[in-house]
């Protein structure tokens, strides 16, 4: 059984993060109902589907904020179902949250150098102990947000409260968080939710330029379709907590599980 | 300066003196609070432990006195740590009515071991500070209020160090600002929940030596405790400076009470005039002086 098991994940190949056949139920409501999804090292993987199909339940699961009733979820050949989402952001994975989750109170550095606690090796006491050892730590750690603030142009935010900054800059700010912690996997839930065209069009850009420069997975979850279409190497959609339908934009959008889904069952039709 | 404005420096100086060291206490309760949204109503019997303890190791084991305030630190720190551990993780995720009730609980019990385990005499807690009072202009004061009160201020600018420019602290605030999104940073909740129960407990050490040196050491030491709560609606319960203001304002508002009020009605409205100003507080501004609003999203 271990021995198959194995090779399975052999067999996964190049994909670096799996869900296998996932399932969530509160009380007597089914938010995912056995949905799989694969990842390939260094794509970019957009979720769609209609409000409340299960896409951040979904996101939710891989991150581990909660625990699948069924199913697997497998990051570089690891079983992480059941990690602490702590542990999980430990072992690469970082996100971003639909309702911008920036820590209101503290400034933009504070929230990026926040997004490197994962790397930070000195632990509470023995930062305490290694005082010196912490500080050169540090200075590390803000060089590596220094450059984080380059590429999202935030340099004159740095002192800035994130309470205060506009609601696009918010966005990005909590991507570079993300990005501080220099993860395999990035999941974005809705980074164009909200914004205008112009923003959106710098956020997509911001994405595609994680994903081609920095080498970092995506797993999307977008409503703009047009974004969605133009950066995804796979899209997989989701209605009513299941998987409905996956392939290349292209694929999808002609398939008409997926047509119907969006735009519900067309009247004189019938299509069944 | 006139008789009468020296009489009300007096109280001012001796009002603020004594609300620094509520202060001291009430920041262990903030940092508590703010940190892992548990209300400890065992804040008073926290300072009355540690009262017991160092009292004991003064007198029962001779311990220079140094040796004595380390060590209480010591245990409170592990105190602090070993009952988020024991009885605060357990509950993480219950109604917040369980936390509280949990405490209050605790701080019976902690009444009642007390003096099973330290005797139920009162101890007196000598400071080598001498007795002779403190003048300040034309008032005085005794010299452990001045103690108490540079403690007190002493640990407010190292906690405010340590919230703005610590790693610790910085993760600290992003616990207590947002758990969720705190863990998908990977920070590790649960070990800054014990560090703020620890800190909690280094409070109340120091809140328990210098209370305990004022009042003499026994169970009802922790009815300091009951002063937290004025402080902290006051202040707001989450805000660091707010305790220190809130037990300013209380501190002063009893001694002028004392001094004003007192000789028309022979007594006691010292003892109740901070909870007078508490009700008004929470009709008035429920979040305190300095709180966080909070916004429900319905």
């Amino acid at each position: 059984m271990g021995a198959s098991a194995q090779r399975a994940v052999a067999r996964e190949g190049d994909n670096q993060l799996v869900v296998k056949g996932v399932s969530k139920r509160f009380g007597g409501v089914t938010a995912v109902q056995d949905v799989s999804l694969e990842v390939p090292r260094g794509g970019i993987v957009s979720i769609i589907g209609p409000n409340g199909a299960g896409k951040t339940s979904l996101l939710n699961m891989i991150s581990g904020f909660y625990k699948p009733d069924s199913g697997q979820v497998i990051l570089e050949g690891q079983d992480i179902t059941q990690k602490k989402p702590s542990d999980v952001a430990a072992l690469g994975i970082a996100r971003t949250f639909q309702n911008i989750a920036l820590f209101s109170g503290l400034t933009v550095l504070d929230n990026l150098m926040l997004g490197r606690h994962v790397r930070m090796k000195a632990g509470v006491l023995s930062s305490v102990i290694y005082w010196g050892m912490a500080q050169k730590e540090d200075i590390a750690h803000r060089e590596a947000v220094e450059e984080i603030i380059e590429f999202l142009k935030l340099q004159d935010l740095r002192k800035q409260q994130t309470s205060a900054l506009a609601y696009g800059l918010r966005k990005r700010v909590e991507l570079g968080r993300a990005l501080a912690s220099e993860p395999k996997v990035l999941l974005l839930d809705e980074p164009m939710g909200g914004m205008n065209q112009d923003e959106k069009e710098d956020m997509a850009r911001y994405v595609l330029d994680v994903n081609q420069e920095r080498g970092v997975t995506v797993v999307l979850i977008e409503h703009d379709m047009g974004v969605v279409m133009d950066i995804s190497d796979k899209v997989v959609v989701l209605d009513r907590g299941r998987g409905i339908a996956v392939g290349t934009p292209d694929e999808v959008q002609r398939n008409p599980k997926v047509v119907e889904a969006y735009l519900g069952k067309s009247k004189g039709g019938g299509s069944a | 300066m006139s008789e009468d404005l020296e009489f009300a420096f007096s109280l001012l100086l001796n009002g603020a003196s004594i609300g620094l060291m509520y202060s001291l206490i009430a920041l262990g309760f903030v940092l508590v609070y703010k940190a892992t949204d548990a209300i400890n109503f065992a804040q008073g019997e926290f300072v009355m432990l540690a009262g017991l303890i160092v009292a004991m190791l003064l007198s029962f084991v001779g311990m220079p006195l140094i040796v004595a305030v380390a060590v209480t630190l010591a245990v409170m720190v592990g105190f602090g740590f070993g009952l988020e551990r024991v009885v605060l993780r357990p509950l993480l995720g219950r109604p917040v009515v369980a936390v509280i009730m949990a405490t209050i609980g605790l701080a019976a019990i902690l009444r009642g071991v007390g003096p099973v385990v330290f005797g139920s005499e009162t101890r007196a807690l000598s400071l080598p500070i001498g007795d002779d009072p403190i003048v300040i202009g034309p008032a005085s004061l005794p010299p452990i209020q001045v103690v108490g009160a540079v403690v007190a201020i002493a640990f407010f600018l190292a906690f405010s160090w340590f919230f703005k420019k610590s790693r610790m602290g910085v993760a600290m605030r992003a616990v207590a600002d947002n758990q969720q999104v705190a863990q998908a940073m990977g920070i590790n909740v649960e070990r800054y929940f014990a560090l703020a129960w620890a800190m909690a407990g280094v409070v109340s050490a120091l809140g328990g030596i210098v209370w305990g040196s004022m009042l003499g050491v026994d169970v009802h030491l922790a009815l300091v405790g009951l002063k937290v709560f004025p402080v902290v609606i006051l202040g707001g319960l989450d805000s660091i400076g707010g305790a220190l203001v809130g037990g300013l304002i209380i501190g002063i508002v009893e001694s002028l009470a004392a001094g004003y009020l007192d000789p028309y009605v022979g007594g006691g409205t010292k003892d109740f005039a901070p909870y007078v100003l508490m009700i008004l507080v929470l009709m008035i501004r429920p979040y305190g002086i300095f709180g966080k609003r909070k916004i429900e999203r319905v």
